[in-house]
């Protein structure tokens, strides 16, 4: 399959009055047609900044680039100027923000918000760009498109605004389609519409989609890989299947293990202990040494490499090197067996 | 990167410190602390507060100072620019400015600090009964205040003043009467937003009374919007006191304030550009002080305002 | 929309009768007052009073008459002037209030959006630190002060503007900007927050991420977005050019209506104070629902909550 996006060694940091935040470190990942690929991690991991750097959203000063390259189809992201950025925004990589009630301008009629970008980046007349808003607001599942493009925000539900979000993201029929926690702020029958739509939509178009969030529901139901982010650093990626089934990093076990599951309703969920690392003066080791509960001397000391399982799943994490001691994975937390499927 | 050089015994199992995990990097303050924390740091709002200090000082030790008083005039001695003797110069009877404009300051500071002390006690009190009952009381009290503050307030005011005899009461009176809207509405406001909050609703389900909710929970946490709005109540009253002396309707004769000052002083300021100056200046200097701290107070206490 | 706007008509009656029967009944308190009993006047005038105005009528007589009278936008004749009436007095001065208040309002909301804007662009560098301090200089130097100020140094010292008197768009300059200032640094103040606030919002950062360029963004989306603030302050502001008025135009000597005002609270001239006092309210209140049917039209959420207000 190719690649359409690969990020390499991306390293960001924020210089505040406190210091300077290294919110993301080495960060590496790809993403090809037609896929999606889900970061996951709890806030605060770098999962929004990395996915706004490729965006180049980041205000910058304060935030800058330390490292590393995001290459769309070839093409280095970082190297290129504002006014070419511009070229690229919404026309190549599309974008949804996790509120839709904060993310569409109250003043601007819903027609307009979406035809804008049509205008901008295929130079269309308003007319076509209008029709084209209608057929798009259809393709979102819509009702009344032709009533719908000319409200304002306020007279949508958060569904709707969200499906319009995506309306507007998927405009210009983007290569990448970037999702930052599109329906954390929706209700859970929404939700699901919502990762359907997405779905649906990704059928269609061949729209690669990366999936931020910290929900492994989410993931389950939508991403065909998957990247776990923690303290600004990626531990682990694989495929969906082996997330689940064959983690390797104590990190994404206790993510696992936090999440509710049908068949244990009776059991507790596991929290994980402790708070992430303070990023202005990242560990030196492991970043989730200090709470996990297999850490040893050397992972606060020197930061584990990836090693690979499968061609597919890759671990940083000293547990895997031959001298670690054995460690298996704690039951509760194992998504298979008898009662699953 | 290399792999480092590592050992067996590097791969010994720590000790898990479940402690040091729960550990929250920087120390965690209160509220008032923390808001303290960031006045001290706003070299502007302490400029502010010096400012006030100063003045504050020479309103009560500045006439001493000088050796003369703000009262006596000397014809022989009138319109005097600055000099060894009068050091702001004399004014038209020849009386010693500097005298007067550290008299002028205690009845501008006297004005400013009672008339936003009473807008803010009856702000408290109305917007606080208003926001807590709620409902039809809530719309009678609010209705009330819709109407009072109707007409401008310094058309109130004039009026007022017309109506009344003049003295430094009477401007503090006519201020406060329709001066204390804004401050309920304030109060009103957070109160509506606070009664709503869990902790207050706990304090209910455990039976406290309204006069304690209301005084443990609700005004306490509404008092920094209130000392922000009484910070800028100040410089708000000290212009009103100067703008009804430029109108005639300020502190009668010989007392002196810097509003009545500068009014005689515009009317000469052909001629005598000094004798405007002075208290002028003065006007300004308290006015930006007080509005420096007001904002000061403002960053330090909603930081998510901060900017 | 309609429905809405003669409610607000309606309640503007009854504020306004509030207001006429407060000014009636303190103008009636105060002393030495043509409607105090206490008065001390020839008898021969004191005749011609009582004819012109009932003095000897009961209270309520005079004061129903009164109502009557305001109602019909009559003010009756002047206190002091003899042969003028109050309604002579504000068609004759009225004029140069309106064109100097709406010149002073150009200025505030042109510059003080203008000032707000690159603030929040340039925010904490230079552009934002300038900014404001104008803004807190605006805020701090009363206008009269500023007034004497501009007087003395462009018009007597500088001989750049004529110092006194209202002729020409010339002389309206410094009078203007003296009104101007105060909420000229009010709304530079309010623009810049709001400005700052929506700069943050996510809608900006989905018109970024649309691909639109800094300054459609700017435009577009931003400046009509916190633009609102200020328009809601347009009621406040029509407040404070008028009252603001008040003195500068004595400062300047232009004999528009702010100046009679001041004139008629010297001269205690009650029934110009009463009929001034009106007519600015009146003003007041017109362009207050005016201010907020422009917020409507320019705010699409405001229709929402002005049909739960019916």
């Amino acid at each position: 399959m190719k690649k359409v996006l690969e990020v390499k060694d991306l390293s960001v940091s924020f210089h505040t009055y406190g210091g300077e935040v290294q919110a993301v470190r080495k960060v590496n990942f790809d993403l090809c047609e037609k896929e999606t690929l889900a970061i996951v991690g709890e806030s605060g991991s770098g999962k929004s900044v990395t996915v706004q750097s490729i965006m180049r959203l980041l205000a910058m000063p304060p935030g800058e680039f330390k490292t590393g390259e995001i290459l769309l189809d070839g093409e280095n992201l970082i190297d290129k100027s504002e006014k070419q950025m511009e070229k690229i925004r919404g026309k190549d990589i599309g974008m949804i923000f996790q509120d839709p009630m904060t993310s569409l301008n109250p003043t601007m009629k819903i027609g307009r918000q979406i035809t804008e970008g049509l205008i901008k980046h295929q130079g269309v007349s308003k007319r076509e760009a209008y029709d084209r808003g209608i057929e798009l607001l259809n393709l979102v599942g819509i009702p009344n498109p032709e009533r719908r493009i000319n409200q304002y925000p306020h007279e949508f539900s958060g569904g709707m605004r969200q499906r319009a979000m995506i309306a507007i993201a998927l405009s210009c029929n983007p290569k990448v389609l970037i999702a930052d926690e599109p329906t954390t702020a929706l209700d859970v029958t929404i939700q699901a519409q919502i990762l359907d739509l997405l779905r649906d939509i990704q059928e269609e178009m061949n729209t690669a989609i990366i999936l931020i969030t910290h929900d492994l529901g989410v993931v389950a139901n939508a991403a065909d890989r998957v990247a776990v982010m923690y303290g600004g650093k990626v531990v682990e990626t694989g495929t969906v299947d082996e997330i689940f089934y064959q983690p390797k990093h104590p990190y994404t076990w206790g993510l696992l293990g936090s999440m509710p599951k049908l068949n244990h309703s009776k059991e507790k969920l596991q929290s994980i202990p402790g708070s992430p690392p303070d990023l202005k003066d990242p560990p030196k080791g492991c970043p989730f040494a200090a709470r996990c509960p297999y850490s040893m001397k050397v992972c606060d000391q020197h930061m584990p490499e990836f090693k690979a399982s499968s061609n597919t799943q890759q671990t940083a994490c000293w547990l895997l090197d031959e001298r670690a001691p054995k460690v298996e994975p704690p039951a509760h937390i194992m998504v298979g067996g008898e009662n699953n499927e | 990167m290399s792999q480092p050089q590592l050992n067996q015994s590097d791969f010994e199992r720590m000790e898990y410190m479940q402690s040091d995990a729960e550990k929250i990097a920087g120390e965690s303050t209160s509220y008032w602390k923390d808001a303290w924390r960031r006045f001290r740091k706003n070299k502007l709002a302490l400029f502010g507060v010096f400012i006030i200090l100063f003045l504050g000082v020479m309103s009560f030790a500045g006439e001493s100072i000088s050796g003369h008083n703000y009262y006596d005039n000397d014809l022989m001695m009138a319109n005097q620019s600055p000099s060894a003797e009068h050091w702001f110069g004399t004014d038209n009877l020849g009386r010693d400015i500097f005298a007067r404009t550290w008299y002028g300051a205690k009845i501008s500071l006297f004005i400013g600090l009672m008339a936003a002390f009473i807008d803010v006690l009856i702000g408290i009190i109305w917007g606080s009964v208003s926001g807590y009952l709620g409902g039809k009381v809530d719309e009678y009290m609010m209705r009330v205040a819709d109407i009072l503050s109707g007409v401008p307030y310094l058309l109130v005011v004039i009026l007022l003043m017309v109506v009344m005899k003049p003295g430094l009461w009477t401007m503090i009176i006519a201020m406060t009467i329709t001066g204390w809207i804004n401050m309920a509405r304030i109060v009103r406001g957070e109160v509506m937003r606070l009664k709503n909050e869990e902790y207050v609703l706990a304090a209910k389900s455990l039976g406290a009374s309204s006069y304690r909710i209301l005084s443990k929970h609700l005004i306490p946490n509404t008092l920094g919007p209130i000392l922000v709005t009484l910070t800028l109540t100040i410089p708000t009253a000290i212009f009103t006191e100067a703008f009804l002396s430029f109108l005639g309707l300020g502190v009668p004769a010989p007392r002196a304030s810097w509003g009545t000052m500068s009014s005689d002083a515009i009317a000469a300021l052909q001629y005598y550009p000094y004798q405007l100056f002075f208290p002028a200046f003065f006007i300004c200097l308290t006015m930006l002080a007080f509005n420096l701290i007001g904002d000061g107070l403002r960053d330090a206490l909603d930081p998510k305002d901060r900017r | 929309m309609v429905k809405y706007i003669l409610k607000r008509i309606g309640y503007i009656f009854v504020s306004l009768f509030f207001i006429v029967t407060i000014t009636f009944f303190l103008m009636q308190a105060a002393p030495g007052g043509p409607f105090a009993s206490e008065r001390k006047l020839p008898p021969k005038i004191e005749e011609q009073m009582n004819e012109l105005y009932g003095l000897n009528d009961p209270i309520f007589v005079q004061y129903t008459d009164y109502l009557v009278r305001v109602a019909k936008w009559d003010f009756g004749p002047s206190f002091k002037y003899v042969g003028q009436s109050v309604n002579d007095i504000i068609s004759r001065s009225f004029p140069y209030s309106l064109v100097l208040g709406i010149e002073a309002i150009l200025i505030a909301l042109s510059i003080g959006v203008l000032l707000g804007v690159v603030a929040a662009l340039y925010h904490n560098k230079f552009g934002d630190y300038v900014a404001m301090i104008i803004a807190v200089l605006g805020i701090s130097v009363p206008s009269f002060i500023l007034a004497a100020l501009l007087q003395y140094v462009f018009a007597i010292k500088m001989g750049a503007f004529p110092i006194a008197k209202m002729d020409t768009f010339w002389h309206t300059i410094l009078p203007a900007v003296a009104i101007a200032t105060t909420p000229l640094a009010f709304i530079a103040r309010l623009m810049r927050s709001s400005m700052l606030d929506v700069l943050s919002s996510d809608y900006i950062k989905t018109a970024k991420a649309k691909g639109l360029s800094g300054r459609v963004t700017i435009y577009r989306h931003g400046i009509r977005n916190a633009i609102l603030p200020v328009v809601s302050y347009l009621g406040p502001l029509v407040v404070q050019v008028l009252t603001g008025s008040f003195i500068i135009e004595k400062i300047f000597a232009i004999p528009g209506l702010g100046n009679e005002f001041v004139t008629s609270i010297t001269n205690r001239d009650y029934t110009v104070i009463m009929g001034t006092t009106v007519f600015f309210s009146v003003l007041l209140l017109v362009s207050i629902l005016i201010v907020d049917i422009i917020y409507g039209l320019i705010d699409p959420r405001i229709k929402v909550t002005g049909k739960g207000d019916q």
